[in-house]
């Protein structure tokens, strides 16, 4: 499953507005997003992609693109 | 039972506008005003060091207190930028108010370490009676003020607060205490004599998730809701971050006491300047307060405040 556009979802809901970033591009490092955004991104990858992100996993890197989003689902196990 | 009984700081007079920051990291004092909440902070003076801020803010709290130092039965002294590795400054903070032989121990943990010894001081007053807690940093010299180090220079300040917690009087009753350390994540937030490092947007996901989860288990085991909390004094880390807690604790921000407008980020010092600011325009409360802070280790936790009185009934 192209998980692309679920995570885009969750990224123009956090951002509040139509973004569109390149996959490797830093989201929050960049000033595409706010910092504070992160907590709210990581919320809402929980509710579309049906999962919990455990405390262990609670680093700004592997959510900073959107390929390592990408990787971060797919070591979950979200096909 | 332990109680709040009196509060004192101490802020250094040199304020640091971001207008002045801003020309040093090459940024926008607005946009450290956006991205902090802070508009000046406090440095020390060259010739001041951790313990002259925090023998300041003991004073003035044992004077507000109206009681001697001798009065006392331990000194906590929270710092995460002490003068000197060991000893840490709690012993020179006791000689300096004049003791030689009541303990005084270091609490070397930045941003929590107050709020760390305030709930050590909950478990000692029983025994060895009443309880100095002291917060004190000098982090303008932790930080680079330059574009490299623009993430942390235009947060940090300096100064001290103090608490004394007494076994039997005071205007708040410390009910209850929840401290935790995850040191899987100690490598987020570390302080060292090269200075401070700081993986921001890590800290801002595990406090943003870990705190609201403190304070709500408190608050469950006390039988009570985040609606029933009538203030939050949390460490003044940066305003976007108590806003956003106050938004997973679903209360209105005003609930939480700010003042790091002014002051900036005082690490283990906000704390107890933060209690200290409020608790003078508040001086019996009358709705339960939290106190709350997260810090290097990562350490974080909050204590429970009941007010002192009784609540005046709706038929009264």
């Amino acid at each position: 499953m192209d998980k692309r556009p679920g995570i885009l979802k969750v990224l123009q809901a956090v951002a509040g507005k139509d973004i569109n970033p390149q996959d490797d591009e830093s989201l929050f490092g960049s000033g595409l997003l706010d910092s504070f955004a992160l907590p709210d991104f990581l919320t809402g990858l929980e509710a579309e992609f049906h999962l919990t992100i455990p405390d262990s996993d609670l680093s700004a890197r592997k959510f900073d693109t959107i390929d390592r989003t990408i990787t971060y689902l797919e070591s979950k196990g979200i096909d | 039972m332990t109680y709040l009984r009196a509060t004192g700081s101490y802020l250094p007079t040199r304020i640091v506008t971001n207008d002045e920051l801003a020309t040093a990291i090459a940024e926008p004092a607005d946009w450290i005003l956006r991205s902090t909440g802070i508009r000046e902070r406090r440095y020390a003076a060259d010739d001041q060091t951790v313990t002259d801020l925090a023998v300041l803010a003991a004073q003035a709290c044992l004077t507000n207190a109206n009681l001697a130092a001798t009065d006392l039965g331990i000194v906590l002294v929270a710092s995460g930028s002490p003068d000197r590795y060991c000893p840490g400054p709690a012993s020179q903070v006791a000689a300096r108010l004049g003791l030689t032989s009541t303990p005084a121990l270091d609490i070397p943990v930045a941003s929590a370490g107050s709020l760390i010894a305030l709930a050590m001081a909950m478990a000692f007053a029983p025994t060895v009676g009443r309880v100095l807690v002291v917060g004190a940093e000098v982090m303008s010299r932790r930080i680079q003020r330059t574009p490299d180090g623009r993430n942390t220079a235009i947060l940090f300040g300096d100064g001290a607060g103090a608490l004394l917690v007494d076994p039997s009087v005071g205007f708040l009753r410390l009910a209850d205490a929840a401290l935790f350390t995850d040191g899987t994540a100690a490598e987020i937030l570390t302080v060292d004599t090269a200075g401070i490092h700081m993986d921001g947007g890590s800290v801002i996901l595990r406090a943003s998730r870990k705190l609201p989860a403190a304070i709500t288990d408190l608050l469950d085991r006390n039988q009570l809701a985040a609606a029933d909390i009538g203030t939050v004094l949390m460490h003044q880390a940066n305003l976007n971050l108590i806003h956003k807690i106050a938004g997973v604790l679903a209360i209105p921000t005003d609930r939480c006491f700010t003042n790091i407008d002014r002051y900036g980020n005082t690490s283990a010092a906000s704390l107890p300047i933060a209690t200290a600011e409020w608790h003078l325009h508040n001086p019996a409360p009358s709705a339960p307060v939290v106190l709350a802070a997260f810090g290097t280790g990562i350490n974080y936790g909050a204590i429970l405040a009941l007010p002192n009185q009784p609540q005046a009934s709706p038929t009264s």
